[in-house]
């Protein structure tokens, strides 16, 4: 009873962004929640169109500035005043100032990445099999066509109803994407 | 199939973007520089030459590996010669990559977007050639790990409270994120390299280092925030490198080198330099390839105007040393200005003040500022006098410290030249390889400025 549907959803085309701009909105407002947009270059509006919620990439990037910077520095109060103290000019092993370029570096090495490979990860690149590259005409996503994909998986999805309301909303082409 | 849709076409009047332009023209234009136009002659002569370059590089420091750095001119009190000078100037190259990807990023300027994928290359290949030098000048290069912190049987660490060891862990640092940046802000445009590839290894290798993007909603925007954040890393990251390469000097105690003036004026060296071959690679880019239409005039005329701001800062620190050294009434300080105006280095200070400060004054002239030629012969000025300037701060304190038993000379030799040369042809190498693999324009960034252009 719960065999997957055959196609893995229907996938709409369209030629400006502005067309999917309110076609995710429509989409959205129908009911549909299993839905993505997806473009050529990033347009912030389909966020508030489809609901998305903030991302956790900031906090990535924070969490791995902190531990990067805090390791930086102990192991450099490590260094300089457990393991290996050298009195230079009686100065204090403890000369923390002269910590802190090399632990404001290391917060920065930390933070970037961590912050760009948090983000592929919650992306989930690298993936490079994924049902849309079955279908011919996807190509132009990355150069000048915007596409709107509602999964089969959608509590609302019903082949030939959901064909007609895709179409509804001016798309160039609508069609199945095969698995 | 693919015909323009007629809404979405960049009006006239756009300072950033020749007028007509709308996705598919920008795409197809940008791909086709990789993926269509052959190589052509200037390229294959240009690539001959900067292979004979890295041959000559090789060799020089093959013969260094074999016989030790006693084959570079360098010696007591000058030991730091051509290594650091070129290590100086090859880093300051690359942070015009940076600030132009991310500090020009931060301020929302729409105009780098056509200059900011091949100024990063710039900047990672600029980099490469300046991590070449410190490492070939520590003496034994096959022990260059032990610069870094690692438990080892010898129970040593390095010396944490020295700005040299600070420069390993700036430069690896800044040679990592720039890279990470660099390929980030590449993932979409390798996608779309991808799809437009016909079946071939190229394709393949297309495919699989954009790792499957398809340009989801929910994956641009965590793409955007994270590309934000690297910015705003990367900003505070260049002006860091090479202040800490300013306090390598400014730490001695040597007159000339110790100075709090150091750290701001060597980066804004670094940047007027760095925007200098900015203006070096654009130039005959979008001569050969015909990139007119993106890489305008105004981008040009906005390059121009930053070196001659950089320019000026860095005319101004000349002035503070020069004042500052008479003010401080030490007579060490004092000499060493004059040292440099009339001693026996005071050729190189001369070139150094006519590139660095005589010559840019050109720039403030609108008509200079958009002529393509002026502009070519003012980047390569501007690169010879800021190696000067690296060459008379290195050698002419070194030359001539506190005690006259110590004064001595400097002159560089065959290998130290090749090694400078060797260093060009290998930067040359990587770019021409790069225009011809990778799109040099980010294109899905284009595709953003179509729509806003159009709007």
């Amino acid at each position: 009873m719960n065999l997957p549907h055959p196609t893995y959803g229907l996938l709409a085309e369209f030629d400006s962004a502005d067309r999917l701009i309110e076609a995710a909105r429509k989409t959205r407002d129908a009911g549909y929640l299993r839905i993505d947009a997806l473009s050529p270059f990033p347009l912030p509006e389909l966020d508030e169109a489809l609901h998305l919620p903030r991302t956790r990439v900031p906090m990535i990037f924070l969490i791995g500035g902190i531990c990067g910077g805090l390791f930086g520095f102990f192991m450099q109060v490590y260094s300089c005043v457990f393991s290996y103290p050298i009195n230079v000019g009686g100065r204090p092993h403890y000369s923390w100032p002269a910590f802190i370029p090399i632990t404001f570096e290391l917060t920065i090495l930390a933070a970037g990445l961590c912050g760009a490979f948090g983000m592929l990860i919650l992306n989930g690149l690298p993936q490079h099999y994924h049902p849309l590259f079955n279908v011919p005409q996807f190509d132009l996503a990355s150069q000048n066509r915007f596409f709107l994909l509602i999964e089969s998986g959608d509590s609302k999805f019903q082949p030939n109803g959901t064909g007609e309301f895709l179409r509804s909303l001016g798309p160039i082409s609508v069609s199945e994407v095969p698995r | 199939m693919s015909a323009p849709s007629t809404d979405i076409v960049v009006s006239p009047g756009s300072p950033v973007l020749a007028a007509g332009h709308d996705y598919t023209t920008v795409t197809d234009k940008i791909t086709s520089v990789v993926l269509q136009r052959k190589s052509g002659l200037p390229w294959r002569l240009a690539f001959a030459i900067a292979l004979l370059l890295v041959m000559v590089l090789t060799t020089a420091v093959s013969y260094l590996f074999l016989r030790g750095v006693g084959i570079w001119g360098i010696d007591i009190p000058v030991a730091w010669g051509f290594a650091i000078i070129n290590f100086v100037w090859w880093i300051g190259i690359g942070h015009a990559g940076t600030f132009i990807s991310a500090m020009l990023y931060l301020m929302r300027q729409d105009w780098r977007t056509s200059i900011n994928r091949f100024a990063e290359a710039m900047t990672l290949f600029a980099v490469a050639c300046a991590g070449m030098f410190p490492l070939l000048h520590l003496g034994r290069p096959w022990e260059f790990f032990w610069l870094l912190p690692y438990p080892n049987t010898m129970w040593l660490w390095p010396q944490f409270r020295s700005p040299l060891v600070w420069d390993v862990f700036a430069v690896s640092t800044y040679a990592t994120i720039s890279l990470v940046f660099w390929y980030v802000g590449l993932i979409p445009d390798l996608a779309t390299m991808r799809d437009k590839a016909k079946p071939s290894l190229a394709r393949t290798l297309y495919a699989w280092f954009a790792l499957g993007w398809r340009g989801s909603a929910r994956h641009w925007q965590r793409y955007q925030m994270a590309y934000l954040l690297l910015a705003g890393l990367a900003a505070p990251l260049v002006v860091s490198v090479h202040s800490v390469v300013g306090m390598d000097f400014a730490a001695a105690q040597l007159p000339g080198w110790h100075s709090t003036i150091f750290p701001p004026y060597f980066v804004a060296g670094a940047i007027f330099s760095g925007f200098a071959m900015v203006l070096t690679l654009a130039i005959p880019l979008r001569w050969a390839y015909g990139l007119q239409d993106f890489i305008t005039i105004r981008h040009l005329e906005n390059c121009a105007k930053l070196m001659l701001v950089t320019g000026l800062i860095v005319a101004y620190g000349y002035a503070a040393e020069a004042f500052y050294g008479w003010l401080s009434g030490n007579e060490f300080e004092m000499y060493m200005n004059v040292n440099r105006a009339v001693g026996n280095y005071h050729l190189t200070y001369w070139v150094l003040i006519f590139c660095n400060v005589i010559a840019p004054q050109f720039l403030w002239f609108r008509a200079v500022r958009r002529n393509v030629w002026l502009l070519f012969i003012m980047s390569l000025i501007v690169q010879v006098g800021m190696w000067m300037e690296r060459f008379v701060i290195i050698v002419t304190s070194l030359q001539r410290d506190f005690l006259p038993s110590s004064w001595g000379m400097y002159y560089p030799t065959f290998w130290d030249y090749a090694t400078l040369f060797g260093t060009v042809g290998f930067f040359s190498l990587c770019f021409l390889i790069f225009v011809r693999i990778l799109p040099a324009i980010s294109i899905s960034e284009m595709r953003e400025l179509v729509h806003k252009e159009a709007a």
